[in-house]
């Protein structure tokens, strides 16, 4: 039976160092464990197992010749949006089938050097663009916990992997709550970092303000664990932030004593199905007999965050999917006359429609005539709610809310109402849109047993803060997670 | 001078086979029509931005305020051309080959 598959990170590395399993014995068990479930729970898109086994195996030949590291031997699973030197990076979109990766990203460098084993690559939505990782090209990802319902998205496999104990823990991406939302809704942790804090280099680019890699782990530990790993400032990328990280092991207090935790009154307005609302509410009073001190504050531009994120993320998209045209990788249309057909007719065949809807929309908000109204405009509403944020953040050191307004939604249940998905990312996207931090804990279960996440959202470059919050919160909670 | 063609509340025409020219996204008619339906309703959202009172504030283009991020100039390798050339659909060993443009 497996079941070194259902250890934490952090078990894993000292199990690892006491001699108490090999990293070939854990990704067997991983392996196994893939193999009786993944092809319900469809989380992989690719796996080559004997490569798998293969770094594992020279991970142990390392440790065996006196060799130690921080994650030497630990297996972990990456987004497929991810680029991980010699495998596939197909952002779960036909337009990159066949590509593979010639280099790693910086993240993924890091994480190697630190002697981490990559394991498979997780299902996503096309291009990180949708809620629910229904828009995948390659497959749907069921949610492990009720398998007519999504995982979430757009890194929905990483979560139903971590959640189901097919993965220790696997990296995601957020742009507009891609990591947190699919964490909320498989319950597991995911972790957002601050804008700038992990390097993109490598991330292939949605919305360039607003992107960053983040983990999706079982404890908040090893989401801890894996940022010390991957953050930093980088060379291969002019926005990642020349700025130590704080020290995160140290940040993980079993108490809240000293913080004080502000309450957003517009995150807590109707909308929000009374059993998450519960769960969260239940949540915040754990924090307060922890110690933390609450206190409410209000964030006035929140409502105008969904316009202003769909506005400002599509124009990106639209500039840098602008890339995927045939020429240099990818697929390519077979048979056109002139470079102008072989774009157009490469696109319409490898893109999915979320993606086309998204480049339409994205160049329509900065076309000629509708820049100022559209694009402009959600770049103001951008700072103000950079501004909300600040002063927020004047009278408390971080804010709880929900992640968001219900629990998974059924397969196909938002798939062919665009506005009705997008809209239930009003609680993920504002800390993108302002670059903050922001952390989703399991927080409980509706009657029907889908997860809740708790969100802890906190100021730019304090990690520390959200990580202590979320720690403190889930050991004394003691949710039960699933087993394989 | 830019003007703002925003359409009255509501609904918003927006041209998608225009809009997919300028994409390079070759869209059946059946695409055209669903999203002109479904980008119409999101525009038709989205125009609630114009509610907000944006006099005095600055746009905001990055969360961090970087400029002029600089490194020394010293020529280091890059990626070897095999590899450059190893997902490309068509090269010749040195060059990506595409149709004839002119």
């Amino acid at each position: 039976m497996p079941q070194f598959n259902t250890l934490t990170v952090g078990q894993a590395v000292d199990m690892l160092d006491q001699g108490g399993c090999t990293s070939e014995e854990l990704v067997g068990d991983l392996l196994d464990s893939i193999r009786a479930r993944d092809g319900e729970l469809g989380a992989y898109v690719h796996l080559d197992e004997e490569d798998a086994l293969r770094q594992a195996r020279a991970a142990d030949a390392q440790r065996r010749d006196g060799r130690r590291a921080p994650l030497l031997g630990v297996p972990l699973a990456v987004k497929d949006v991810i680029n991980v030197a010699g495998q596939p990076c197909g952002c779960a979109s036909r337009i990159l089938e066949g590509y593979t990766a010639p280099y790693d990203a910086t993240a993924i460098a890091r994480l190697r050097a630190a002697g981490a084993v990559f394991l498979g690559r997780a299902n996503m939505d096309e291009f990180a663009m949708g809620s629910t990782t229904e828009n995948s090209a390659v497959k749907i990802t069921r949610n492990p916990w009720d398998a007519s319902r999504v995982p979430g998205g757009s890194s929905g496999g990483s979560a139903a992997m971590v959640a189901a104990d097919e993965a220790l823990a696997a990296l995601g991406s957020d742009t507009g709550g891609s990591v947190r939302q699919p964490a909320a809704f498989c319950g597991c942790v995911g972790l957002k970092p601050s804008y700038g804090r992990v390097s993109r280099y490598g991330l292939t680019a949605f919305a360039s303000s607003l992107d960053q890699i983040g983990p999706l782990t079982k404890t908040v530990a090893d989401a801890a664990r894996l940022l010390a790993v991957m953050g930093g400032s980088d060379p291969l990328d002019s926005t990642a932030a020349d700025l130590p990280l704080p020290d995160l092991q140290a940040a993980l207090q079993p108490d809240l004593r000293g913080l004080r935790l502000g309450l957003p009154r517009e995150y807590f307005v109707g909308g929000i199905a009374p059993e998450v609302e519960q769960a969260v509410q239940t949540a915040i009073r754990a924090c307060e007999r922890l110690g933390a001190r609450l206190t409410e504050v209000s964030l006035p531009t929140t409502r105008h965050a969904v316009a202003a994120y769909y506005i400002i993320s599509c124009a990106e998209a639209s500039a840098n999917l602008a890339r995927f045209d045939g020429v240099r990788y990818g697929r390519r249309a077979a048979d056109a006359a002139d470079p102008d057909e072989m774009y157009c007719r490469t696109r319409a065949a490898g893109f999915g429609a979320e993606v086309k809807r998204r480049i339409i929309l994205g160049a329509y908000v900065l076309s000629s005539g509708y820049y100022d109204a559209y694009y402009v405009r959600a770049q103001k509403a951008r700072a103000l709610i950079r501004d909300d944020f600040a002063g927020a953040f004047r009278e408390c050191d971080a804010l709880l809310a929900p992640v968001t307004p219900t629990a998974a939604y059924k397969l196909g249940e938002v798939l062919d109402n665009p506005l009705q998905m997008y809209l239930g990312d009003i609680f993920t996207v504002p800390a993108n849109l302002a670059g903050n931090c922001a952390l989703s804990v399991p927080c409980g279960f509706t009657a029907a047993g889908l997860p809740v996440g708790l969100q802890v959202v906190g100021p730019a470059f304090r990690e520390d803060v959200i990580l202590r919050v979320g720690h403190a919160y889930e050991q004394a909670a003691g949710w039960p997670r699933r087993g394989a | 001078m830019q003007t703002d063609r925003s359409a009255p509340a509501g609904q918003d025409a927006i041209d998608v086979p225009y809009v997919a020219r300028l994409a390079r996204l070759a869209l059946t008619p059946a695409e055209t029509s669903l999203f002109q339906q479904q980008l119409g309703r999101v525009v038709g959202y989205m125009r609630e931005l114009a509610e907000l009172n944006v006099d005095q504030v600055e746009p905001m283009a990055q969360t961090m305020p970087r400029c002029n991020v600089l490194r020394l100039d010293e020529p280091r390798p890059g990626l070897p051309r095999e590899k450059v050339l190893a997902n490309a659909p068509r090269h010749d060993g040195e060059q990506f080959i595409v149709p004839k443009i002119v």
